[in-house]
Parts: structure tokens; sequence; C-alpha cells
């Protein structure tokens, strides 16, 4: 089964690790995504998130059925925030099940690793003194 | 022709709104919209990486435009 959600509003992590759950699974693996209070030392004041919709949701969907295909894994599930985060709060939550934990492992880290790479999602990080677009320039 | 450039992130910045008509000469490729975009918005050529998606599918350099495509610019994204 494979649970892809965007959404404005905050995350649960239960939400994700009850749409993996499943009486054969060995585990699962869910990583949490947190917004930090620095980037090189200047403290984050929040983050904006914003989105692509159709297509964030459609690349998300690739990359589950991707490591569905790649591991023996049972069920993936992606979500991600949009707007505005506070230091703290979560932007992402992916879960993976699997009969044994090395596939649950594996497919959760290029999961997120790809996310990062293809998903068309823009985070601004707001400074006391100033705002940056993440990852925008070399 | 004219097509239509949606922008997110900092390309929205760089060019000032979301959406735009731009004209440019037919035959074009999206290699040719990314020539004469960087020419006419310099900062584009700043960014690490510039890419485009046309019906929600990124679009390789060669992908020839239509009249009318809705073309997304996706500068280098920053999910998670």
């Amino acid at each position: 089964m494979i649970d892809i959600q965007l959404s404005e509003h905050p995350l649960a992590e239960k939400a994700c690790y009850d749409a993996v759950s499943d009486p054969s699974a060995g585990g699962m693996v869910v990583f949490v995504g947190t917004v930090r209070n620095q980037t090189k030392g200047k403290k984050v004041v929040r983050l904006e998130f914003e989105s692509f919709v159709p297509m964030a949701k459609k690349e998300m969907l690739k990359i589950a059925e991707y490591v569905s295909h790649q591991w023996d894994t049972l069920h993936v599930s992606i979500h991600h925030r949009v707007g505005s985060l506070e230091v703290g709060e979560v932007p992402v939550i992916i879960a993976v099940s699997a009969p044994h934990r090395k596939a649950a492992f594996e497919a959760c880290q290029y999961a997120i690793d790809t996310l990062k790479e293809t998903v068309p999602i823009w985070k601004k990080e707001i400074f006391e003194d100033g705002e940056v677009w993440v990852a925008a320039h070399p | 022709m004219e097509v239509k450039l949606i922008a997110f992130g900092i390309a929205k910045d760089i060019m000032k709104g979301t959406t735009t008509g731009f004209f440019i000469d037919t035959p074009a490729s999206i290699l040719d919209l990314k020539n004469a975009l960087t020419n006419k918005y310099p900062e584009f050529n700043k960014l690490q990486s510039l890419k485009f998606a046309i019906n929600e599918d990124y679009q390789n350099d060669d992908y020839l435009l239509h009249e009318g495509d809705e073309v997304v610019i996706i500068p280098p994204v920053s999910g998670g």
C-alpha cells in the first residue's frame, strides 16, 4: 500500500505509523524531519515551504512506487507539509514497513534522499535579519 | 509563439511574478527557452540548477515547445 499526502496542516506521526502497520512486518522505519533552529550559526526564525502541488504529489508517488519495487517492502507512507513552520515542527515524515528491517532502512533512506532531489517543494529560511531560498545557489 | 511560464521559489522572485507570457522564436526546445530566459534574467545563471516541467513531468533539454504550453520553471528544490 502506498500513502501520499501533501498538507497545509500539521503532520501526524501516528497517521504514517498506522498506514504502514502490518502483521507480516518484521519492522518499520519512520523518518521524521524537523525544523532546525540554526543554519551555519545563524538563528532560524521559521521556514516557509511552497510546492507545485500536483507535480509534487506525482513525484512523491514515483518515489514510493520505486522503493516498493526495488526493496522487499510492505507499505510506504510519505507525508509532506507546506506553509509556515516554526522550529521543532515537522515538514516531512516517511514510514516504510517490511518483513525484514534492512529493506525498511534502505528504502526509507532512499526515499528521503530522493525526495530532497526531485520533488518540487521549496523552502525559504527566515532569519532575524533576512531570508534565503535553501539550496538555490551553489 | 507564446508559452506560459509558471514560476516557483526563487524563480518567482527573479521574474517578479508567478505567471508570465513569454515569446520565443519557433521551433524552440526547452534548451532554447532556458537560453532565452537566462538572457533576459541573468540571475538564473547563478542557480545550482534550472529544470522545466510540462504536464507535471520534468522535460529534457530537447523537448520541443508548442504554442500555449504551460511551462513550470523548477529552480533547485529543497523539500524535506
